[in-house]
């Protein structure tokens, strides 16, 4: 019993961060109907970023605000410069333009920072909590707390931005429909922008709370990520954010039993498992309400 | 819900000089379309093993006038180009992309790997075997694979396959006892025949203990050849029509009696038995089969492979193999010297070239090396008898 409350509760905390990382990927899939799949290199990226900040004498949190940073402006700039002209063109092309942008900005990082793994030292204690004499919560600790705090926070701006302002509805706006969206005054190349540059920020929010989590970091440790980020954001229906919050919270505690229960290096099936077996039963996701595309 | 319109006529969208698919290069004309004489012989099959019969001489010219270090990588090219035709023939005509050929390659070489393990003290069993089995072995795995996969596309289609390129390598680490984890099984390199080595001595003088390597070399170019051979023939069959219709008009296909499923499951199923086909060949040229070979990083480069050759040309595919072996030691050479980089780090320089390459091909060129260039002849071409027509 002890054994499932701790895996219960680092499951909602890993889940919390598969969760911010499928936020990441739907925000980029509701306006451009495109799957990111550079997002883990790019958090890759910019928490190298962050411990370079970190190496150079800054603290943990200036190093978090160069990396949230460093993402808007990347988000920015690839959506700009590489996504905007496979926009709306064949969906291969775009998946392969993102598939290039993985191998590549995983590529820079290793260049530049070396392919050997590195310590990262999280912000706050990972000791866990004990609740009773004997009694550790392992999975339980200051930092696992500020994880999900920092996720919680991230999305309850994000549905601030997009339910309460003007910026946040332009931005619906052009999600849901772009030529309407242009003819009443949107500028809806702008908001793309801004929708990529948003997407980065919270993957890369994601980069630093993973790295803190499994305090070793190399230029490939979100290659797992984006794959369990990408089954999270399915299981919600890749087009609600509320539906990648539940569905990341789900797969973290899945694929907590699997590890607690079973092994490690079961991970990747079991999150295969889990999308084949969405895919096919239920293709728009755990809370479709319309039909689903056909394939 | 509508679906999201974007933009027609974006400055960076391809113009109409150029193809906006990246299977473009895909389409050739039947033999006759061409509307000239051509010294190849009219018949398909009668074609490709002229082509064959050319290219087994090319490659034994090739294997006899270079050093062993170039068999040797001569050989790492025949394996990933035979995945790399698999993978090309998959996204290329039926249009489904895979990220986990990689994967597949897995099963292959782990089958090899189990039955030419070292430590097994009986007698292996014949070569052609076992390349069989493991051919079987990953067509099944293909199989289950391709019945999921049927019924995904475009980025759904990607990320599953993703998934199994990350998750499969995991099996190999949960079951030790079979697969011996992290190490991998070392796999005992296949005997030479006593005729080749005499055959060869008396071609190229080479003697003593590269010849094995030399063997191994010629094998894989072998099955290079054969599985290109008929990857040719499926393509320009009937089949490879069927195909073309599927990717690109679903609703005629299926009101032609096509079942757009049952083809989609058998393009993943001959895809994935060249797949273990390569992973077979990759066992006995490596010596080895471990978990670090079949990261996704090896789907990503098949994937580098075949666009920048051309999706769904199979000269695209073997150039693009080429491409993955021939340019990393320069590349490294180049970091080394040039930028005095230490080797481990220079050796990723060439993920940041493929990546870049991937991404410049899609923006200019989609239709890839082949694809560009061969759409190009058929436009001149097809100008030139629009001129003619207009005089006469």
């Amino acid at each position: 019993m002890e054994q499932f409350i701790s895996l219960t509760l680092g499951g909602v905390v890993n889940g919390s961060v598969y969760a911010a990382f499928a936020l990441a990927l739907v925000l980029i899939w509701r306006s451009t109907r495109i799957v990111n799949f550079a997002q883990g290199s790019m958090a890759a990226a910019t928490t190298f970023i962050a411990v370079a900040v970190i190496d150079a004498g800054g603290s943990y949190w200036l190093a978090l605000v160069v990396a949230l940073l460093s993402g808007l402006v990347m988000g920015a700039l690839i959506e700009r410069v590489v996504i905007r002209p496979v926009e709306g063109g064949p969906e291969l092309n775009a998946v392969i333009v993102t598939l290039g942008l993985f191998v590549a900005i995983q590529g820079i990082v290793a260049l530049v920072a070396g392919v050997d793994e590195r310590a990262f030292v999280p912000p706050f204690s990972t000791v866990g909590y004990e609740v009773r004499e004997g009694f550790t919560l392992l999975s339980l600790s200051r930092n696992s707390i500020w994880t999900v705090g920092a996720v919680l926070v991230t999305m309850l701006a994000l549905i601030a931005l997009f339910r309460f302002t003007r910026l946040g509805l332009a931005m619906r706006a052009s999600a849901f429909g772009q030529e309407v969206a242009r003819l009443l005054g949107v500028r809806v190349g702008r908001m793309l922008t801004l929708g990529w540059a948003l997407a980065a920020a919270v993957g890369a929010l994601a980069g630093m709370l993973i790295a803190g989590d499994v305090s070793f970091i190399g230029p490939t440790f979100m290659d797992t990520l984006i794959v369990f980020g990408f089954v999270a954001a399915v299981l919600g229906g890749l087009d609600s954010p509320i539906g990648a919050v539940v569905g990341g919270l789900l797969l973290g505690l899945a694929l907590n039993y699997v590890r607690g229960y079973l092994d490690d290096s079961l991970l990747g099936m079991a999150a295969l498992v889990i999308l084949v077996v969405v895919l096919l039963v239920r293709p728009g996701g755990l809370f479709s309400t319309t039909a689903a595309r056909r394939a | 819900m509508s679906e999201t319109q974007t933009p027609t006529g974006d400055p960076g969208a391809a113009s109409d000089a150029a193809p906006t698919t990246a299977t473009a290069g895909a389409n050739a004309p039947s033999a006759g379309a061409g509307g000239r004489r051509s010294l190849l012989p009219r018949i398909t099959l009668l074609r490709h093993l002229l082509v064959l019969v050319v290219g087994a001489a090319v490659a034994v010219l090739l294997l006899e006038s270079t050093e062993l270090n170039t068999n040797i990588k001569l050989g790492n090219v025949a394996y990933l180009a035979i995945a790399a035709g698999g993978l090309t023939l998959l996204t290329g005509l039926s249009g489904q992309i895979s990220l986990g050929h990689g994967a597949l390659m897995a099963v292959g070489a782990y089958t090899t790997a189990l039955m030419l393990d070292v430590e097994r003290s009986e007698e292996p069993p014949s070569l052609a075997l076992v390349f069989l089995a493991a051919v079987a072995a990953t067509t099944l795995v293909g199989a289950l694979v391709g019945v999921a996969a049927a019924r995904l596309h475009g980025p759904y289609l990607a990320g599953a396959t993703l998934a199994l390129a990350v998750g499969l390598p995991g099996l190999a680490l949960y079951f030790s006892d079979t697969f011996n984890g992290e190490q991998g099984l070392t796999i005992r390199p296949p005997e030479r025949p006593e005729w080749f080595t005499e055959t060869v001595e008396q071609l190229s003088g080479a003697t003593g203990r590269g010849l094995n390597d030399k063997w191994v070399a010629y094998i894989a170019v072998a099955c290079l050849l054969i599985s290109y051979f008929f990857l040719a023939n499926l393509m320009r069959s009937r089949m490879g029509r069927t195909w073309r219709a599927v990717r690109d008009q679903e609703v005629a296909a299926e009101l032609a009696g096509i079942s757009l499923g049952a083809w989609r499951v058998l393009a993943f199923v001959v895809s994935a038995a060249a797949a273990g086909l390569a992973g077979a060949v990759l066992a006995i040229v490596v010596q080895l089969a471990a978990p670090g070979s079949f990261l996704p990083v090896l789907s990503l480069s098949l994937l580098t492979a075949v666009v920048i050759g051309g999706l769904g040309t199979l000269t695209g595919a073997l150039l693009g193999s080429a491409l993955l072996v021939f340019l990393p030691p320069w590349l490294i050479d180049l970091g080394r010297d040039v930028f005095d980089m230490e080797e481990a780090q220079a050796s990723q320089s060439s993920f940041v070239v493929y990546g870049l390459l991937l991404v410049v091909t899609m923006l200019f060129a989609p239709a890839g090396l082949v694809g560009t260039i061969r759409l190009a002849l058929l436009r001149r071409r097809a100008a030139r008898a629009l001129t003619r027509s207009g005089r006469g």
